[in-house]
């Protein structure tokens, strides 16, 4: 586990990667979000890059969700644009988010407590189907073969995370660590381009930060799928991803890979509390 | 015929269109018949003839049950090679060994973890040239010339079929049953692990006999589920299936192999008593979880089970009132509970690896499960005895199976004479001179007796059994069976060679106990928490002054009670060496690493510090450090002897 952890290590003989990084997929320009006078987010300019991890990092009131949030379109920004591919993204809801094909997870899970894993992530399936209310309520034969293609690639997600064993567990009896990975699961059933992860590793324990890890490495290795992922762990955060953008009150403190961040003297301050 | 390929083949004229192996893939079962087994086995023994293998190359297996295992192991013998099954469990370091003594230069690995293993011990073992890979997930980057996956293999395979069919089909006709087939490692219970050839002979021999005397067919279905490496399973899931043309399926995965077996209902079930232990460990938890209505009728239906049950399975004269009771209970508790199991139509159920306890053995056959202890070892194999259609509760392992000879030598070990006699150990003529004598009579380490029937009786091994200082016999395994009824204790280990009283380090079921103190409101933060509090101590305390007080009623067991034990502050892992990768207990080793504990068991000590370094799964080391108490359990006065007349 140790060696794999450091997967994008620069080092010669680190593995190359699936799919090497591209452009710029999603770009913020001067973005800005009140809530009344509460100045949320003050000016944030950053890209996400083509199948490549990105961090928002900082501490607790920083903005960090309120960032996904306007990602996702859950939150409008009074000021700034979101271009997704170059395409200006307006009026964006978080239902359109999911149809061009960003999938996100909660901080605190938002799974259907009281139905199966299985269910839960056939529901992320839902959005790619083309059959009607009636046609499903009927089992028309489209509905039907709809139904088995998602439940064959839902099964491929539940081999990738390894988690057969629970395939018809109500999700309210499972640990805290394996409702993570189903909302993992839930949300790469939609086939996201780009995937939002709030806190994916909050309230883990060591075993289970290493597990989310490797999923979701593996995730951007095998799909080539873009990352944006929120975390708090440091140590996580500079293992897993490829750039960083900290936040501290709603504005950009920094931005760059790991390690030039963490030395980033404004960076320790924010996160240390160095005295001026 | 004379090998297992033949087999194969001779399955695939007769029944081409019967299942031999499936397999769980994506939720749903996956049928491989005979025809297609066959089809897919001589590609992959194309590919092996192009690939250099000769007769007699030793080929390491490390993979888990899957249908991709099977097809490997029956190409390698087609080509006359022997396949050597490695424990998948182990870390890198404990594999070399077996990797250089057997001279091992191609491997079939199941995934990435397994290639990792391999690429990492490459250095040392410069014989390794080649690894092939099942599963291709996150296999993309790797670029060593070694590595070839199963899919490109069976493709230089195909394309080579017509190249070398004809030498394919000598190399089948040349195999003989006198060839070696397989290499086992032994489970190195009293020692490093040592290698054991197997002859297609020795290996069908037996289990055509097995197949004979237990009424086997190839309308059979087994689970495989336990580790390839280990040579019952290997007996289980291949040897007996390609002989009988019965049906092997692989489950998912081991998570899943409860909910697997029940879809598919298997009729042959082995399992080590370590399986049947935890399966009664679920059910009791499970039942002491539900509401009192349904936990007294469970009582009563078990008390009856317990009363007649045996009996009634076997054929034994019961009162009409019990049998009608029995059926009744049969209706509402046994059969659902077989169900829910997964051994509803379990017609043969075996316990290999170590002596069931009586009672563990009584449970399952009061609940219609035709439960019976075989033995065994990695150097006589499996099926070395064979029990008659009532195997009673007498605990006997029955008479030796055609062909072997069976005496005891004059200190009482077991001893087994086969027509080919075992070979000795592989490349290690030390040991081998050791456990083998002029006349060919193999000298197993076991104490036991024969019955009157000539049926034999296992006490346990030869190292571990002797006296007290007050000349009481003293047979751990007995005693520890015994306490390892209770769902609280997952292991114990019983000491008392030569010293004044018998103590016991005990193992704690942490599920069970766990749950136990969930219910009585206790807060802990984790095992090792767990194990130091005082009401879990009172619990262990308990269990075992009720055992106490079974042997007191026994005046030959009396002297046998435990006086004193301690609650292991860590859980026994293979990784620590405690206990093998079967989870069978090393006594050395553990009397060594638990040093401190022993001794304040014996010196008046109420509590003692223990330090220990840890292993951990990825083979970082780490150290733990625990006070522990010393507990004490009630003894009973012995009965006074009847005066003998």
């Amino acid at each position: 586990m140790d060696a794999s952890m450091h997967a994008h290590d620069s080092t010669p003989d680190a593995p190359q990667r699936g799919f090497p990084i591209g452009g710029p997929i999603l770009e913020l320009e001067g973005v800005s979000l009140r809530f009344g006078g509460v100045k949320a987010l003050t000016n944030i300019s950053f890209n996400v890059l083509e199948h490549e991890i990105r961090a928002i990092i900082g501490p607790n009131g920083a903005g960090k969700s309120s960032m996904l949030n306007v990602i996702n379109g859950v939150y409008r920004p009074q000021e700034g644009t979101i271009k997704l591919h170059g395409k200006l993204l307006a009026d964006m809801t978080p239902n359109r988010a999911a149809q061009i094909g960003i999938s996100r997870t909660f901080q605190n899970i938002a799974l259907f407590k009281g139905m199966t894993v299985l269910d839960n992530i056939m529901a992320g399936c839902s959005l790619r189907e083309h059959a009607s209310f009636l046609e499903i309520a009927l089992q028309t034969p489209r509905a039907r073969q709809e139904e088995t293609e998602n439940r064959e690639k839902v099964e491929h997600i539940i081999e990738f995370l390894q988690i057969e064993h629970i395939r018809k567990t109500p999700v309210k009896r499972l640990p805290y660590g394996l409702q993570k990975r189903v909302e993992l699961g839930r949300a790469l059933a939609a086939e996201p381009k780009i995937l939002l992860l709030d806190e994916p590793m909050a309230g883990m324990n060591i075993e289970e930060k290493q597990d989310m890890c490797r999923f979701i490495l593996d995730v951007n290795d095998h799909f080539g799928t873009t990352v944006v992922l929120i975390e708090h762990d440091m140590g996580v955060v500079m293992d897993l991803s490829d750039r960083v953008v900290v936040l501290d009150y709603g504005k950009k403190i920094g931005d760059g890979p790991p390690d030039e961040v963490r030395s980033d003297p404004e960076v320790i301050k924010a996160y240390l509390g160095v005295a001026d | 015929m004379s090998t297992l390929p033949k087999f194969l083949l001779l399955n695939q004229q007769k029944n081409p269109g019967s299942p031999a192996i499936r397999e769980k893939k994506l939720g749903i079962w996956h049928t491989l018949n005979w025809g297609q087994l066959a089809d897919e086995v001589r590609v992959v023994a194309a590919a092996l003839l192009l690939e250099g293998i000769q007769r007699g190359d030793r080929i390491g297996l490390l993979g888990e049950n899957r249908p991709r295992l099977f097809s490997a192991m029956a190409a390698v013998q087609w080509v006359g090679g022997v396949v050597v099954p490695l424990f998948t469990d182990t870390n890198a370091q404990e594999i070399i060994s077996p990797i250089q003594s057997a001279g091992i230069a191609f491997v079939f690995a199941e995934n990435q973890e397994q290639v990792d293993k391999l690429l990492s011990l490459m250095p040392q073992c410069p014989s390794l040239r080649r690894v092939v890979y099942d599963d291709e997930l996150g296999m993309r980057h790797y670029g060593q010339s070694q590595l070839l996956s199963y899919e490109a293999l069976m493709a230089k395979g195909r394309t080579g079929l017509v190249e070398v069919g004809a030498q394919l089909d000598s190399e089948l006709e040349c195999g003989s049953g006198k060839d070696p087939a397989a290499l086992f490692f032994t489970s190195g219970t009293t020692g490093p692990a040592r290698g054991v050839l197997h002859t297609h002979e020795a290996l069908i021999s037996r289990v055509q006999s097995a197949i004979k005397s237990e009424g086997l067919s190839s309308s059979d279905t087994s689970l495989a589920y336990l580790p390839p490496a280990w040579l019952a399973q290997h007996v289980f899931a291949y040897v007996i299936p390609m002989v009988s043309g019965s049906c092997v399926c692989c489950p998912e995965s081991s998570e899943t192999m409860l909910s697997d077996m029940r879809e598919m209902g298997p009729t042959l079930f082995l399992a080590p008593p370590r399986v049947l232990e935890a399966l009664l460990t679920q059910i009791s938890i499970r039942i002491n979880n539900t509401g009192g209505i349904k936990r007294s009728i469970y009582d009563a239906c078990m008390a009856v089970a317990k009363r007649v049950g045996a009996g009634v399975l076997s054929g034994k004269q019961v009162s009409t009132v019990d049998r009608i009771t029995f059926r009744l209970s049969d209706a509402i508790i046994y059969s659902p509970l077989r169900d829910v199991l997964g051994l509803s139509r379990v017609r043969k159920a075996y316990c290999a690896g170590e002596s069931i306890g009586a009672d563990l053995l009584l449970f399952y056959r009061s609940l219609g499960i035709d439960l019976k202890q075989v033995y065994g070892s990695a150097e006589m194999g499996l099926f070395a005895t064979l029990q008659a259609t009532d195997p009673g509760l007498s605990g006997s392992v029955g008479r030796p199976a055609p062909g072997l000879e069976l005496s005891l030598s004059p200190a009482g070990e077991v001893l087994f004479r086969a027509p080919d006699p075992f070979s000795g150990y592989y490349q290690d003529t030390d040991s081998t001179r050791i456990r083998t004598d002029a006349e060919g009579w193999f000298y197993t380490g076991d104490m036991g007796w024969l019955d009157q029937q000539g049926e034999l009786h296992l006490v346990g091994r030869k190292q571990d059994i002797g006296s007290l200082k007050n000349g009481g016999l003293f047979a751990p395994k007995f005693l520890e069976n015994k306490l390892k009824f209770s769902i609280y204790i997952n292991e114990v280990i019983v000491l008392g060679k030569d010293c004044d009283a018998v103590c016991a380090l005990v193992d704690i079921d942490s599920e069970a106990v766990g749950n136990w103190a969930d219910k009585q409101g206790l807060s802990y933060t984790g095992f090792t928490d767990l194990v130091a509090l005082d009401d879990v101590y009172r619990l262990i305390g308990e269990v075992i002054t009720e055992t106490n007080a079974e042997l007191a009623n026994d005046p030959n067991l009396a002297h046998a009670q435990v006086h004193r034990f301690v609650l292991l502050p860590k859980r026994l892992e293979p990784d620590d060496g405690e206990v093998t990768r079967m989870r069978k207990v090393r006594r050395e080793v553990i009397a060594q690493r638990f040093t401190s504990l022993v001794q304040a068991l014996y010196d008046d000590s109420a509590v003692v510090q223990f330090d220990a370094p840890v292993r951990y799964e990825n083979g970082s080391t780490g150290q733990i450090s625990a006070t522990v108490m010393i507990g004490s359990a009630r003894v009973f006065a012995a009965p006074t002897l009847h005066k003998a007349a």
